[in-house]
């Protein structure tokens, strides 16, 4: 550690110092340098994907540092110990609305879950919540799920989860991206009397929207990795010469990273007129979910080359009223319609003439930039040579060449935007519908977007129907609508809305037609209420230090379980899933051969050979079809599989056994099934010598036999299939279904993005994956018990043995199958692929080598190898031994004991394969 | 109707997205390649090495010689046992045959006494334990007959039976454990591929996305399983040609290329059924469970591992609806029975017919699943 390095380890805030970070080939930042005192506040703005995103999360410790020192608080993050010892004192908000919130948790719930984490206890818990919860405004909502909030609501309950402990240190990523202009005031404010309760906390932010900025002390700018220009924003403005930030930041950058800005107002249309027909409407568009209505009688008119604005609050319908328009969603009332035809949803021809842009991103994120752009271009119906020069042209006017073969969810989160407004107008459509698509974009891209809709509205005569959060970008409209609670309040130019309601600017007008429509726009109130709630404590308070904390474990095993008993189909699915399964297979996986069709060809005719055919007819092991005339259609009996066996009587079969001259009889027998042939083999044997013996009876001849072998049937006296496999079934019930059901518990948190909880908070990887891994053994066990009672009452096999042992076997049997699930997890990128491991790694072995089908002790090579390492090998003889054999609990410890082996090995290699902060 | 043109596009676009997924890459090959193997080599249905243990009381000429007539591959060498430790090597499963040859066997039956031999069977072990009963029975009395220097069917055994096993007549049956390993990687992986496609397209918007562009529902669909049938098909041709052919020998008496075809069908059908899962799935973790519940009975009850025949009437009309069932039975067909296309047509159209209703109800669903998890 360098001197600086360890001044800034004293250092009470945060210092970065000469970061450098890359992803592969590609810098994301290059010697980055920063401090943040105690107390400040620091805006960091840039251009999208210079690094603002890396180096927060590198900030915030859920990143691995490659190079340079990071302190924060008086710790240097490269000593893990330390880093961990002032994590529980730094809130990380990522990047997304709600990104790492859980979606079917309520609000309450979802901070109560943050405060375990971090150690509260219920006393404390039920102190902070209610008064964060009022502080921020959510009261109202703490029982509604997160994924029923409104984009502001999501974040601000982010906040919320943020603040539950007390944090020295604010990490928030563009926190107010997609989130409309009211709710973003409130969250600013909410913000700023959080700081002032909190003296001592610093915050560093990282944003798009520069009026955002000015509200900070100290401002840096970031471009392609390197820090282009910090200050206060009065010094940036002072620096560039310029009056705004937004100019600022535009003047500071290079001149080939700045585009032509000329911010100039666009020159009316030349397409607009009145008379004609709208080429958008809407005429008392309605649409209803349940019985809450998201959309109330909307009327819309959009002319021809008219860019036409759509603003209101997150939630109020505005997505939801362009579904409609593109056919995506049908309207329970009213009707859309686009170049004055209805909107259909089979309609091809309009189809080709819409550009639409989804609100969140919709491309494939696993193609790269060029290949989502071809295709796109093909599926429009672009020619080959068109798709080149258009692709081109998108590539040009939104700046993507750099990121050209960059797959596109490893894009930041502006570039994207970018590429699926380049995909919505690749086919140069003539009605452009886009829903929020400057989200998180910075300036600069923004403003050659907007340059480029006006252009395509002025010059092409384009239709343009955008939602927006940005007022600036209100007012470059030819007219907007306000939308409130699924009605739009108000429609008009920008001019003349402001006249309405005689307001100075834009925003002004809206905020007061939100009130007019019935919007509550105080602003929050006083974070104060929450601190002298929850008085500041000092340091980590009551971070419970050492290896295991059961708090935080219960923590995540609580949330789980709230997931879990959520999702009732998936519970139904689970249980009565095995019930049936078990049914199925306790009646069907039988190795009873009996009911074997068979055919004659009798040659003979005689009363011997019918007696002959007569002892096998007679058993209920054979079914007698119907019999054949000659050797073909024997054999076209078997090929068909109609019958399984063919009997061949030669004539003079009767004449020679009178005489007691030697005879002989043709058996055939299917062999496509080895195991079947080998069975039928041992019955026509039997039945031949029942057929001799009865000969011999009726000659009045002693049937001589030097030894009787007496065979014993041991465990299954009756030799019933049912009664040997339904306690040999548990083994695979007991594997398949809880290790499916864990198999997506990692993989999942990781596609949804919640697993930046386990990099950024106190909780340990075995805390996290034990409290992942518990609901499911509950769920798993509830299995166990339901298994037993079915195959005692359903099935009738009597538990003969120790039922201690089986339960007990039981237990270690599903925190194996469960964990092998969470290992599959641990180490898989995505869901397919861990369900398909999962799936390969258990189905196979438990059906195959683990004494199912035939005794592992008859296995050979790999197959025994896997075996021996499987631990459905040693369940399926505890349960086979506890009901079957009737063994004791003596007898089954040796089983039991090596089933519970498995349990802390595939732990601990799940323990391996999870990073405790993000590569 | 279906563009070709689109189909082919998005076919492009699904690979490169499977493709992409390297850990999911892996799990395929090694399912393809080493889990057949192990399956085609290490298991067996019929009886081979098995194990027995035998109690030696006599300690005579004869029941030595009984004890060698047990010899691999269908049994291990017999290992000796003291009386008081049968009981307990039989809990824990070590042997599934334990012999009793009492004392003065030999002597006993010189003397025409007859005398008892007695087999112990763990009748747990279900699929050995009948037919390895058979075989004991029968080499217990060859050898002494053998031993008393007479035929051992010397009883007035006037008429010879000629078994013959028609179709696989060694009833070898690694070919038949490693075409059913492939078809239950097959079944499992185009189940799981399509509906795991579709399920993630709709989690991540992109479905909903294809459906304001000029792009039909059937395309997506068609795409989906044209692209990743495709790769599976590709696999399980190396894995049928490469493991199965050239690594074990597998001797066939049908044709390959029917084989194939039946394979392409199955998976037609088996990759619509994924999509149709999908559309009722909210979730992936749903999808998930739907996925083990409509996959496992599929696979178990399609004759590949345990007689038709044994199961209740009731089930035994209802597997006549399983596509396994019919790809089952065209396999054993194709490969050991040499059936030509003339046999097992009506099979072909069955599996077909399925794959084909599966795809007509995942276009029906498909508008109303997109609307599902909203």
């Amino acid at each position: 550690m360098n001197a600086e390095a360890a001044a800034g380890a004293l250092y009470g805030g945060l210092r970065i110092d000469h970061v450098s970070h890359r992803y592969g080939k590609t810098v994301a930042l290059e010697d980055v340098s920063l401090a943040l005192a105690p107390g400040a506040a620091l805006a960091l703005v840039g251009p999208d994907g210079v690094g603002k995103s890396t180096l927060l999360a590198l900030a915030a410790g859920a990143k691995t540092l490659q190079q340079g020192g990071i302190a924060a608080l008086g710790a240097a993050f490269a000593d893990r110990r330390a880093r961990e010892s002032v994590q529980p004192r730094i809130a990380y908000m990522p990047q997304g609305l709600g990104r790492n919130l859980y979606a079917s948790l309520t609000v309450r719930e979802n901070i109560a879950f943050f405060a375990r984490l971090f150690g509260h206890d219920r006393a404390e818990e039920a102190r902070r919540i209610p008064a964060l919860l009022e502080a921020t405004g959510l009261m109202p909502f703490a029982d509604r799920p997160m994924q029923k909030l409104s984009g502001g609501m999501k974040q601000k309950l982010g906040l919320c989860c943020a603040l539950v402990h007390d944090p020295d240190l604010l990490i928030l990523d563009e926190p107010t991206t997609g989130v409309d202009p009211l709710s973003r005031r409130q969250f600013w404010d909410l913000v700023d009397s959080i700081r002032q309760s909190r003296p001592q906390l610093a915050l560093l932010v990282a944003t798009s929207t520069m009026d955002e900025a000015e509200r900070f002390g100290q401002v840096v700018m970031l471009d392609q990795g390197r820090i282009l220009a910090a200050g206060s924003p009065a010094d940036l403005k002072r620096q560039s010469g310029t009056t705004t930030l937004e100019q600022a930041f535009i003047a500071l950058l290079p001149p080939e990273r700045r585009g032509g800005l000329d911010g100039e107002p666009p020159a009316p249309s030349p397409y607009l007129d009145d008379t004609a027909e709208p080429v958008i409407a809407a005429r008392g568009l309605t649409r209803r979910f349940g019985d809450f209505t998201a959309v109330d009688h909307v009327d819309l008119a959009i002319r021809r080359g008219e860019i036409f604005g759509f603003l209101g609050s997150n939630g109020c319908g505005k997505t939801t009223t362009m579904k409609m328009l593109t056919g995506l969603l049908p309207a329970s009332e009213g009707e859309g319609f686009l170049f004055g035809q209805p909107v259909s949803a089979g309609d091809f021809a309009i189809r080709r003439r819409i550009g639409y842009m989804a609100q969140s991103f919709s491309l494939y994120g696993e193609l790269t930039v060029r290949q989502n752009l071809v295709l796109h271009a093909a599926l429009y119906g672009l020619s080959e040579a068109d798709a080149v020069t258009r692709s081109k042209a998108m590539v040009q006017h939104f700046d993507l060449k750099p990121y050209l073969d960059a797959v596109a969810d490893t894009l930041p989160m502006g570039v994207r935007q970018r590429l699926s407004l380049a995909v919505a107008i690749i086919h140069e459509p003539e009605i452009l519908i886009l829903d929020e698509p400057t989200s998180g974009v910075d300036p600069v891209a923004r403003e050659a977007f907007w340059r480029e809709l006006v252009r395509l509205a002025r010059a092409q005569g384009v239709t343009i129907f955008i939602s927006t959060h940005y007022m600036a970008e209100a007012t470059r409209c030819d007219r907007v609508a306000f939308m409130h609670a699924g009605r739009v309040i108000a429609t008009g130019t920008p001019a003349e809305l402001q006249a309405a309601q005689g307001a100075a600017t834009l925003e002004e007008a809206f905020i007061a037609y939100m009130e007019l429509g019935g919007r509550s726009t105080e602003p929050a109130p006083a974070m104060a209420v929450a601190t002298t709630v929850a008085p500041v404590s000092q340091g980590s308070i009551g971070v419970p230090r050492g290896l295991f904390s059961g708090r935080r474990f219960r923590a995540y095993a609580w949330r789980e379980s709230i997931e879990l008993l959520r999702d009732p189909i998936r519970l139904a699915f689970a249980l009565f899933g095995t019930v049936m399964l078990m049914l199925i297979f306790g009646y069907g996986i039988t190795f009873d051969v009996d009911n074997i069709s068979f055919t004659a060809l009798d040659g003979d005719g005689t009363p011997e050979s019918r007696a002959y055919i007569e002892a096998y007819a007679g058993s209920s092991y054979f079914k007698r079809e119907a019999d054949v005339v000659d050797g073909a259609a024997l054999l076209q009996q078997l090929r068909g599989n109609r019958v399984a066996l063919a009997i061949e009587i030669p004539p003079g079969f009767g004449a020679d056994l009178r005489r007691g001259r030697n005879t002989e009889v043709s058996v055939w027998i299917d062999g496509g099934m080895p195991f079947r042939a080998e069975t039928i083999e041992g019955y026509v044997r039997g039945a031949h010598s029942s057929f001799l013996a009865e000969v011999v009876r009726q000659q009045g001849r002693e049937v001589i036999a030097s030894a009787n072998l007496v065979m014993r049937y041991r465990y299954n006296q009756a030799f019933r299939s049912i009664d040997a496999m339904v306690p040999a079934l548990f083994a695979m019930m007991l594997m398949l279904i809880p290790a499916i059901l864990t198999a997506l518990g990692v993989v999942s948190e990781r596609e949804r993005g919640s697993i930046t909880n386990l990099y950024v908070t106190p909780v340990r990887k075995l805390e996290f994956l034990l409290g992942k891994q518990m609901p499911y053994v509950a769920l798993a066990y509830v299995n166990v018990l339901l298994l037993i009672v079915m195959t005692v009452f359903v099935f009738g096999v009597p538990l003969k043995g120790s039922l201690i042992g089986l339960l007990l076997g039981g237990l270690f049997y599903v925190l194996a199958s469960t964990g092998i699930g969470l290992l599959t997890s641990c180490f898989t990128r995505s869901q397919v692929a861990a369900l398909f491991g999962t799936a390969v790694l258990t189905i196979m072995p438990t059906v195959h080598f683990s004494g199912l089908m035939q005794p592992v002790s008859t296995l050979q090579g790999g197959a025994r190898l896997i075996g021996a390492f499987f631990p459905a090998t040693y369940f399926l003889r505890t349960s086979v031994g506890a009901f079957t054999k009737g063994l004791s609990l003596a007898d089954l410890m040796p089983f039991i004991l090596t089933t519970a082996a498995f349990w802390p090995a595939f732990l601990a290699l799940a323990w391996l394969f999870l990073r405790k902060q993000e590569a | 109707m279906p563009s070709l043109r689109n189909v082919l596009r998005l076919c492009g676009k699904e690979l490169t997205s499977l493709l992409r997924d390297r850990v999911l890459f892996v799990f395929m090959l090694y399912a393809f390649s080493l889990m057949v193997y192990a399956q085609a080599t290490g298991t067996s249905h019929d009886l081979v090495r098995a194990s027995l243990g035998v109690v030696d009381e006599d300690r005579s000429a004869l029941s030595q010689r009984i004890i060698d007539g047990f010899l691999p591959p269908r049994f291990q060498k017999p290992a000796m046992v003291s009386p008081d430790a049968v009981d307990h090597a039989m809990d824990q499963a070590r042997y599934t045959f334990v012999l009793n040859i009492p004392p003065d066997f030999q002597a006993d039956v010189l003397a025409g006494r007859h005398p008892d031999v007695q087999l112990l069977i763990d009748a747990t072990a279900v699929m050995q334990a009948g037919i390895g009963a058979n075989y004991i029975q029968s080499i217990v009395s060859d050898e002494i007959g053998r031993f008393l220097r007479r035929d051992a069917a010397a009883t007035p055994d006037s008429v010879e039976l000629r078994l013959r096993i028609a179709f696989n007549q060694t009833l070898e049956s690694t070919w038949f454990t490693g075409a059913m390993a492939l078809l239950q990687v097959i079944n499992m992986l185009a189940i799981l591929l399509t509906g795991a496609a579709v399920m993630r397209e709709r989690e991540h918007g992109t479905l909903e996305h294809l459906l304001v562009m000029p792009v039909r529902a059937s395309e997506i669909m068609l795409a989906k399983i044209i692209a990743n049938g495709g790769v599976i098909l590709c696999l399980s041709l190396i894995s049928l040609y490469v493991v199965l052919e050239a690594v074990l020998g597998m001797q066939i008496a049908g044709s390959l290329s029917l084989f194939f075809a039946a394979t392409a069908i199955y998976l037609f059908f088996a990759a619509a059924l994924g999509i149709v899962l999908a559309t009722f799935a909210g979730s992936m973790a749903q999808f998930a469970l739907l996925f083990i519940l409509v996959q496992m009975p599929m696979y178990m009850l399609s004759g590949a591992l345990t007689p038709l025949e044994a199961m209740p009437g009731w089930l035994q009309t209802a597997v006549q609806l399983l596509p396994t069932k019919h790809y089952v039975a065209v396999t054993q067909a194709i490969l050991s029975r040499g059936a030509g296309l003339e046999t097992v047509w009506p099979e072909f159209l069955t599996v077909f017919a399925m794959g084909a209703a599966a795809f007509a109800v995942s276009l029906l669903r498909f508008r109303r699943f997109l609307s599902l998890q909203q």
